[in-house]
């Protein structure tokens, strides 16, 4: 399977929300420049791991995590890792559309403003630029000063994305990114997909199984906090080895 | 069901006739100082009334002009905001976004019996234990000063404005703050820069509701300021204020004389006050509810 570059290896991850285990020794390896999909039904810890890798599980108090995660050469779970630069490395973009209420091109410019940039001409690089690859810079290009609440919903959810690639990240995860929207705008973050892993390695989670075939070039099939089974989309859709993967990919169960 | 509908129906009914009750009483409360006030246009013109420095209700040649009590009132007022709001605020925003759970629990009921402390024990500390400290620590020969009264209600003022700031803050979509920290920016950072924004107008409502609990306190200002009725100069100089004046005056002056008008006159400037600051509030609340 190892056909290139490896840029997120996950060993023996297991995770627990105070005494309840909710991951089990997750071994994953996802590769660069590819969209990965994580499957499974409602509960099993899709969310979690993913949170895995950007440790946004630090926020949650009663969150522990055991196990090792390698993001190129370095370390996630490491004490001395700085999180606030593996989050640059790692952008994520959530399941409600969550633009703060500011300006779009404020919203965009976040990141990197956060980050130190003041140069105004190099923040409207970046805000174009950034727009540009979300899909929306057509859509908002004569108006940067509205208030992204004043956007809809799938508007707000690509701007989302903007704001994620604003600090170019090398990696970005998406946490059901399309649960909100309307199948126009589903299908619009669908084309970009295909289109943000020439320069991004994509992980999406996703309950709506022919969007995972549609976008995925692997397939990670979760089931109770366990990696069930893992390979090419096109492998796991057509010959899974597992039943239970069978079952939840025809709709028996999940 | 239907007997559901009945109960609801009758809370609906409820609910209107106890939102209109105050509304009348009110309206009705508004009349009643006018009403009684308007008598000091007979002897004072607007102009004077609303204008003028001197306030000498009981020399030989009585004058009734408020300007410096409105303006001892604000100043005090003003000073407890500048010394009260970043003190509240900044609790608002460490018990919500940084105190462990515990410490939470420790120092939220703290806060909540400062509001409950009477506010002659307040006022009595200030005579007592602040203005002496004061007048050392600045060497003037009297602490009673319009700083001892702003600190004191900068105290009487923390936990209004603490407890709508802590909401308006808590209130804020927990999306926000993911988002800003799975950007890369740190706790302070979010804070500073996605969080706290977003409550201003919360936090506006706390500081509005705060400055009409500051304007319309009596007994400490009456115990800490000094009750010289002049315009001060400085946070070090004795002020006398409405309130005080109200309550220091109206107990000795005869019904119907231009004195008791005038004291009349200051309640309802009062109310119109309170009034305004409330209704800005308001608006502030329903534009945030859109
Ligand atoms: N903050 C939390 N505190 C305690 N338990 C949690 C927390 N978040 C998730 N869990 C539990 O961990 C398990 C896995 O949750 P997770 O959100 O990772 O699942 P998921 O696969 O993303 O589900 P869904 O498809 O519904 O989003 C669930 O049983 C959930 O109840
Ligand atoms: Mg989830």
């Amino acid at each position: 399977m190892a056909e290139r570059p490896i840029k997120i290896s996950s060993k023996g991850i297991s995770l627990w929300y105070g005494e309840k285990q909710v991951l089990f020794d997750i071994s994953i390896e996802i590769f660069v420049n590819r969209v990965t999909s994580l499957i499974g039904p409602s509960g099993c810890g899709k969310t979690s791991f993913l949170r895995c890798i950007n440790r946004m599980n630090d926020v949650i108090p009663a969150c522990r995590v055991s196990g090792q995660l390698m993001l190129d050469g370095l370390d996630v779970n490491s004490q001395n890792t700085d999180v606030v630069d593996l989050r640059k490395r790692v952008g994520m973009v959530f399941q409600t559309p969550n633009p703060f209420p500011k300006s779009i091109y404020e919203n965009v410019a976040y990141g990197p403003w956060v980050h130190g940039e003041n140069n105004r001409s190099k923040l409207d690089a970046i805000v174009r630029r950034s727009l540009d690859e979300a899909a929306l810079w057509d859509e908002v290009k004569d108006d940067l000063s509205k208030s992204a609440m004043k956007l809809s919903g799938g508007q707000q959810q690509r701007l989302c994305i903007a704001r994620a690639l604003a600090v170019e990240p090398e990696v970005i995860l998406m946490d059901e990114p399309c649960s909100a929207l309307d199948p126009i705008a589903t299908a619009k973050i669908e084309d970009l997909m295909h289109k943000l892993k020439e320069k991004y390695t994509v992980v999406i989670v996703t309950h709506n199984i022919q969007q995972a075939a549609r976008v995925s070039n692997y397939t990670a099939y979760f089931y109770l906090g366990k990696l069930i089974e893992y390979g090419k989309t096109s492998e796991i859709f057509e010959r899974p080895r597992e039943k239970s993967t069978e079952m939840y990919l025809t709709g028996r169960f999940g | 069901m239907a007997k559901q509908d009945l109960a609801g129906n009758a809370m609906g009914k409820l609910t209107h006739i106890v939102a209109y009750t105050s509304i009348v009483a009110i309206v009705l409360i508004f009349l009643f100082l006018f009403l009684e006030g308007a008598g000091i246009f007979r002897f004072e013109d607007p102009v004077h009334l609303f204008l003028g420095t001197e306030w000498q209700p009981t020399s030989e040649n009585p004058r009734y002009e408020m300007l410096t009590l409105i303006v001892g009132s604000l100043f005090v007022t003003l000073g407890a905001i500048v010394v009260g709001v970043p003190l509240a605020v900044g609790c608002a925003i460490y018990l919500s976004e940084i105190a462990p759970q515990w410490l939470e629990e420790v120092l939220k009921p703290a806060i909540e019996i400062i509001a409950g402390i009477p506010s002659v024990v307040i006022g009595f500390f200030a005579l007592v234990v602040l203005a002496p400290l004061l007048s050392q620590i600045f060497g003037i020969p009297s602490g009673l000063t319009a700083l001892n009264g702003a600190l004191m209600l900068a105290v009487m003022i923390i936990p209004t404005v603490e407890t709508i700031s802590e909401d308006a803050l808590r209130s804020v979509p927990k999306g926000y703050r993911h988002a800003s920290l799975a950007m890369g920016a740190t706790e302070w950072e979010t804070i500073k820069n996605v969080i706290v924004p977003s409550a201003i107008p919360g936090i506006g409502v706390g500081v509005l509701l705060g400055f009409g609990r500051a304007i319309g306190e009596t007994m400490v200002v009456l115990m800490a300021t000094g009750n010289a009725a002049l315009i001060p100069t400085g946070f070090l100089d004795p002020v006398r204020t409405m309130t005080g004046t109200v309550a220091a005056e109206m107990g000795e002056v005869a019904r119907g004389s231009p004195h008791y008008f005038a004291l009349f006159m200051i309640g309802c400037t009062l109310f119109i006050i309170s009034f305004g600051v409330n209704l800005v509030a308001n608006h502030l609340i329903k534009r945030e509810e859109r």
